[in-house]
């Protein structure tokens, strides 16, 4: 028990320090770049903590980038690696927003279905990719990629279907149904004085307890961690290993799918035309990278994030390039990556120091 | 007649447009993944070398010489890919993806510091750009000009895809890199040193890739905007595993994915089949590929692998 919590603590820390040096690092291209770093740090702050609403706008922003954390941090845990989430989110944005607007129910019933569609689509989208892994051997990180690009182009090209494009140009699709929106009762709206608040966040927290119970209190989770500790160890103990594989990032797919719902049927509330890969599904990594891939974790690096994006939306105020979001977190996950050295070095330098 | 004379013409024109950046990032990638060290940080590279080449292109007016530097710049970012990936044992294709995010997110900051808040940079004299090479030669309209009409760099680049080839099955350094890419424990018992051979190799592929993306701007089109380099990185790297590891093969994968995208050129033009979905079709060939061919492509056996150097 002690030495668990003491592995735990240690992630936090060198996690904390990936983050500072991040930040310290964005700092150093702030300032080539001219801006003041602490302009653009307090403008950040000021935009997440200034106003009660811009806390439930950083909520709204993190809820997808939860889903597909949580996507990823189970597809690592289960020694598989979803870089197949962004696509995963996008066909289930676009299963979500296609029956949102195609589809007129009764609310009751319809928001059920558009999530279900999602997660459904998200889940075959990857399980496309574990047959591959399965049955022909090919590595998933590859062929992520392709069906990645592949879901952007289809995306792109469902939102120009005439069938579903919203009329009078532009470079989306119609609204989605109200019928199909999971926003909060506009009572409630009023109490937070923000018009996108909604289920969400949530969806997202109660989608990071059931992970966690699976992960740690379920057989299939004991399953799925074994396979992907040691899939030969796995088979010796009588676990079918490419059920479990295709169990994980069914899954794993299923959940960054979520995100895409949630994405549609709350803030978006229509799909647009992509210029560029959105990155909900690699920015998924980061989330599941900085908590540790543990779902617990997710929900605080998810909002971390999504405070990252808000705040980052409103740093052109004060004329610093938004980016700098980027380019602090791509350092993160730099320095997370090499951690592990470090985390080497300090393990023998204590050790020695023991001596 | 005439009419499918011309098309045809315009079709070898965008597909040699399309291809010199596919070509050269894939090259750039043979190198790291034949050495062992997976990167998908190629497509960030290509995102840094197409904004270095736009602003080089404008500052020094020699189109050349930016690419150059875009070269350099690309294999500054393989410079942190090889410390992340070769000293560091960082997982490959988590350091490839922190890359990806890194590149673009810095073209697109220096890009707004550097002109006035905007994502684009402002567009460049033909005169800054890379030359073509039989400007004027043919008359205009011709078949032949309709072919030809493309910047001299493009010829270079196939030029290079031999050369690559010459230095991977021609030379002692290409044994050296084939080699460490499958068994780094035998190559270090035998006295090579697998660490300096891998840098070499994927700060090559950074450059490659820098290259690949400054093709873009300093030759396609004649500026920086955040949307040149969509996918191209991907492309490149699908290509060269179709094309078995090898030069030659990424050579044929990044014509056949080049001659997609002319396919998408005339197709826009035309307005018969969506551009989308003939955009999808570089991905589903390399899967169908992979499902086809699975055995017969040959994975570097210590690919992605984190070798640590014995003491």
């Amino acid at each position: 028990m002690n030495k668990k919590k003491s592995i735990l603590e240690s992630n936090v820390f060198y996690t904390l320090i990936a983050i500072a040096a991040g930040f310290l690092i964005g700092a150093v291209f702030l300032m080539i770049a001219g801006i003041s770093p602490a302009t653009a740090y307090g403008k950040l702050l000021s935009s997440v903590f200034g106003k009660p609403k811009y806390l439930v706008w950083t909520l709204i922003y993190a809820s997808p980038l939860i889903f597909t954390g949580l996507s990823v941090a189970f597809s690592f845990r289960t020694g598989v690696f979803n870089i197949g989430a962004e696509g995963q989110f996008v066909v289930g944005s676009l299963a979500a927003c296609t029956i949102g607007i195609l589809v007129d129910l009764p609310a009751w019933i319809h928001v059920p279905l558009c999530i279900l569609a999602a997660a459904a689509a998200g889940m075959v989208w990857s399980l496309f990719v574990g047959l591959l892994k399965v049955k022909r051997g090919i590595h998933e990180v590859l062929s992520f990629i392709m069906f990645n690009w592949i879901a952007f182009y289809l995306s792109n090209y469902v939102v120009n279907l005439k069938i579903i494009h919203k009329e009078g140009g532009g470079e989306a699709t119609k609204d989605v149904l109200d019928s199909a929106k999971i926003l909060f009762p506009e009572g409630l709206q009023k109490a937070l004085d923000c018009s996108s608040a909604n289920w969400g966040f949530i969806m997202a927290l109660v989608a990071a307890a059931v992970i966690w119970v699976i992960i740690e209190k379920t057989t299939l989770g004991y399953k799925l961690k074994a396979v992907g500790y040691n899939s030969h160890g796995a088979l010796y103990g009588g676990i079918n290993a490419d059920a479990s594989v295709l169990t994980a990032l069914g899954i794993s797919g299923a959940l960054a799918g979520l995100g895409g719902a949630v994405q549609i049927l709350g803030m978006a509330g229509r799909l647009s035309q992509f210029a560029g890969q959105e990155g909900f599904g690699f920015e998924g990594i980061t989330v599941a990278l900085i908590g540790s891939s543990s779902p617990i974790g997710c929900i605080f690096s998810g909002i971390f994030y999504g405070a990252m994006k808000y705040g980052g939306s409103k740093l052109s105020m004060v004329k610093a390039p938004s980016e700098v979001v980027n380019i602090i977190m791509g350092c993160v996950i730099l320095f997370i990556a090499i951690s592990q050295v470090f985390r080497m070095l300090f393990a023998r330098f204590t050790k020695k120091e023991g001596k | 007649m005439d009419v499918l004379i011309k098309n045809l013409g315009l079709l070898i024109n965008a597909t040699l447009i399309a291809t010199p950046p596919l070509l050269l990032a894939a090259l750039g990638s043979c190198f790291s993944e034949r050495s062992g060290v997976v990167n998908i940080g190629i497509e960030g590279m290509m995102t840094i070398g197409a904004f270095t080449g736009a602003v080089m292109g404008l500052v020094l007016g020699n189109g050349w010489a930016a690419f150059f530097c875009a070269g350099l710049a690309g294999a500054a970012f393989g410079v942190i890919h090889a410390v992340a990936c070769i000293s560091f044992h960082a997982d490959q294709t988590i350091a490839g993806t922190a890359i990806n995010f890194f590149g673009p997110g810095l073209a697109v900051f220096l890009c707004k510091a550097m002109f006035d808040n905007s994502s684009d940079t402002p567009a460049m004299d033909p005169s800054c750009k890379l030359p073509k090479l039989f400007e004027g030669v043919f008359p205009v309209g011709s078949f032949w000009n309709n072919v030809l009409n493309v910047y001299s760099a493009a010829y270079l680049v196939f030029i290079l895809a031999f050369v690559c080839w010459f230095v991977f099955y021609k030379t002692k350094f290409g044994a050296h890199l084939r080699a460490v890419g499958e068994h780094p424990e035998a190559c270090e018992s035998l006295g090579i040193d697998v660490y300096k051979v891998r840098y070499i190799c994927v700060i090559l592929s950074g450059f490659l890739a820098g290259l690949g993306g400054a093709f873009v701007t300093l030759a396609t089109i004649n500026q920086f905007r955040p949307s040149v380099i969509v996918g191209q990185g991907f492309i490149a790297i699908a290509a060269v595993i179709f094309g078995k590891f090898s030069p030659g093969g990424a050579m044929k994968a990044c014509l056949l994915f080049g001659l997609c995208n002319g396919i998408k050129t005339l197709a826009a033009q035309s307005n018969t089949v969506s551009p989308n979905l003939i955009s999808m079709i570089p991905y589903i060939v390399t899967i169908l590929a992979l499902v086809l061919f699975v055995g017969k492509a040959h994975t570097p056996a210590a690919n992605g692998k984190i070798f640590v150097k014995s003491k």
